[in-house]
């Protein structure tokens, strides 16, 4: 299933044409193309070009630093990895099963924080490509161009990501890297007057989530050839589904299907995620490409995400977003739907299911409850699978007797959307760029492909690489803060 | 705010070797982000598709410098932003990505690209199209003048908030106790 464009037969005479940094998006990542005189398109890649190293600095570190630490990956969904490092560290503490208060108040974290990625990415980065069109003009391409043309839909976006901020906030002590989930449980609660005031504004919530689904589902009725075939590839897909089949954003088994729709493999615990999954590396982007180990490097790779996840569960357990999910899998027909565009339309879906189980959350008296934290028999290893907004995440710790961190391995959710994100952008180079000028315009159409993954590039970074070449950092006065060369043999650092 | 009598004041950010979160604190002024753009328009930031920094007056700056093409941005900043903003741990001092200092690159490149679990074949990738990684991760100030710091692992909002509009309105700006911490 891999298209060609990934490398250019021969680099002669080609030209270079670079989108960089990809904005609009979070994190950093930067397209290149090679084009001839011709205009004819030989090689396009999204390159992930930043490194944190954090698989190697977490090691030697107590394991309950952890949940606080590693969202610093990513502040755009940081309460993902604090609750995938958590749900790794409960297996780590023998907690194997959590109060029913605190598997809730992570759940309504959880959901909080899906709320909140996904109105930040439809409204706020999204909307301008989806409502002017995609080449409209560059000064008003953004929130404020919709804010001047469209401010109720830009008020609603800013109130619906406030709204999922407060519930991180309530649950977590914190809009951005809080320490309300610790291994083994929580360290707080909801009080009355807390869950009081995130009653208050619900039921606005999940109208406006509603409202989003009919706006994006319109757009995509509007122009069925546009949003059904642009950049569009076939692909495996998989997704954690919970126990019973329902989409489960906090817990589950993992589920695999083919470009058909095929179930491949379903009930996969996670913490066997290794025999199901393996990585391999791409000399140009520190991002790594996994696949399954099943179906090999070729056409083992697969998708991750709101549209995976919408297409791989059996029903949403809301009944709005439920309503909503049926007629998606009924405008596909037959076959799942891959088209990149309907990641927008899922995701709203997604967005609707988040506010509708928040309300029944906020509802359950179990939320205000004392009994936060447990513990069991401890174990020296421990996996944690969550369902980020961008897609499945995984953390993986080993933790010796005296409670410090040995290993760690996280694959992100855009790890996993790798190799589909540059089959987008390939396909929509082949579609729009090929033997034309290029155009500011044509080129938001490569970027308008990979926002529809919603990449977090950011959590993407957290590996590193070296370069052949050299470079110094002076300071002002000239001085030299820093220096890195690579030798033919290996790396230096002085 | 006063009434906008003047023409808007030009704001660029972006984040370095940052994880988002101080945009995300940023964001988090919510509807007064509304207010905010009858004041003010963004130049280059990852709200926009403005690649590179034009004159402007404010820039804001989170995360700290780790590779030759973050020097480059911030440089682009530093000469084009009449005011620099360092916002947040990672601007300040480095932060979290700045706990690798203590380690040589060639460990972290050989945990992440050859001892790490379910990897096949790994090897270091060493595309020219990488920008190159700095052997330590610096704060901004180090490499460039910095105006003004706003600490915090984000900032609140309100404290960003204050410190913009305290600059729209021609103050020196000043946190006060209440909006400085640090975490
Ligand atoms: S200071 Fe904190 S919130 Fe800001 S970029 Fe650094 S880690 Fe993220």
């Amino acid at each position: 299933m891999t298209s060609h464009l990934e490398t250019a037969a021969n680099l002669e005479n080609l030209r270079r044409i670079a989108i960089d940094p990809v904005s609009r998006v979070e994190g950093h990542g930067k397209v290149t193309i090679l084009l001839d005189d011709k205009n004819r398109v030989h090689q396009v890649r999204l390159h992930i070009v930043e490194f944190r190293g954090f698989e190697k600095f977490i090691q030697g570190r107590p394991y309950w630093e952890v949940p606080v630490m590693v969202q610093r990956l990513c502040g755009i969904c940081p309460v993902s990895h604090h609750l995938a490092a958590s749900k790794a560290l409960d297996v780590i503490v023998g907690a194997k099963h959590l109060t029913p208060t605190a598997e809730k108040i992570r759940r309504l974290m959880h959901y909080g924080q899906i709320l909140q990625s996904h109105a930040l990415h439809f409204f706020h980065l999204c909307t301008p490509d989806l409502l002017f069109g995609f080449d409209s003009e560059i000064s008003r391409r953004n929130i404020a161009g919709i804010a001047e043309k469209y401010p109720e839909t830009a008020r609603r976006g800013i109130l619906l990501r406030k709204f999922g901020q407060e519930v991180i906030r309530h649950t977590a002590g914190k809009r951005v890297h809080g320490t309300g989930s610790v291994p083994g449980g929580v360290n707080k609660s909801l009080s009355i007057i807390e869950r009081d005031e995130l009653l208050k504004d619900i039921y606005q919530m999940v109208a406006w989530s509603r409202d989003a689904v009919l706006m994006v589902k319109e757009l995509h009725h509007q122009n069925p050839e546009l949003y059904n075939s642009f950049g569009a590839f076939r692909a495996n897909f998989m997704s954690m589904v919970g126990f019973d089949g329902g989409l489960d954003l906090y817990h589950g088994h993992l589920r695999g299907r083919n470009a058909n729709g095929d179930v491949l493999f379903d009930g996969v615990d996670y913490q066997n995620y290794t025999q199901l999954i393996e990585e391999e590396v791409k000399n140009w982007s520190y991002m790594k490409f996994p696949y399954l180990k099943s179906l090999g490097r070729e056409l083992g790779w697969y998708r991750v995400g709101p549209l995976s996840r919408i297409q791989n569960c059996d029903f949403l357990a809301t009944p709005l977003a439920e309503i909503e999910r049926r007629e998606f899998i009924a405008y596909g027909g037959v076959m799942p739907m891959h088209a990149p565009l309907a990641y927008h339309w899922a995701r709203m879906i997604e967005m609707l299911h988040a506010a509708e189980t928040i309300k029944d959350l906020l509802h359950d008296d179990d939320l205000t409850g004392s009994e936060l934290v447990v513990s069991g028999e401890r174990a020296f290893e421990g996996v944690g699978v969550i369902e980020a907004p961008r897609g499945t995440l995984i953390h993986h710790y080993r933790v010796d007797e005296h409670d410090l961190v040995t290993m760690c391995n996280l694959i992100v959710s855009t790890t996993h959307n790798n190799q589909a994100m540059n089959e987008a952008v390939r396909r929509v180079a082949q579609q729009y760029l090929q033997g034309h000028e290029i155009t500011e315009g044509l080129l938001n159409h490569i970027e308008v492909a990979v926002r529809a993954f919603d990449p977090c590039l950011s959590c993407a970074t957290h590996a590193l690489g070296k370069m052949p070449l050299e470079v110094e950092v002076l300071n002002e006065a000239g001085e030299r803060l820093s220096y890195f060369a690579r030798s033919g043999a290996g790396t230096h650092a002085c | 705010m006063n009434e906008p009598a003047q023409p808007k004041l030009r704001v660029a950010t972006t984040s370095l070797a940052g994880c988002f979160g101080c945009h995300t604190s940023f964001l988090d002024i919510d509807e007064r982000l509304l207010e905010l753009l009858k004041h003010i328009e963004f130049d280059r930031s990852p709200l926009t598709d403005i690649k590179h920094c034009g004159p402007c007056d404010i820039g804001i700056i989170e995360g700290g410098v780790c590779n030759a093409e973050n020097v480059h941005v911030l440089r682009e900043f530093r000469a084009n932003c009449k005011i620099l903003i360092a916002i947040g741990a990672c601007a300040i001092n480095g932060g979290l990505p700045a706990q690798r200092n203590h380690l040589s690159l060639a460990e972290v490149l050989e945990e992440v690209y050859h001892a790490q679990h379910g990897l096949v074949d790994g090897f270091i990738p060493n595309d020219p199209e990488l920008p190159l990684p700095l052997d330590k991760v610096h704060p901004l100030h180090e490499v460039v003048k910095i105006d003004y710091f706003i600490p915090g692992c984000p900032p609140s909002a309100d404290a960003i908030w204050k410190v913009l509009t305290d600059l729209l309105d021609g103050r020196e700006p000043e946190l006060g106790h209440d909006l400085i911490h640090y975490d």
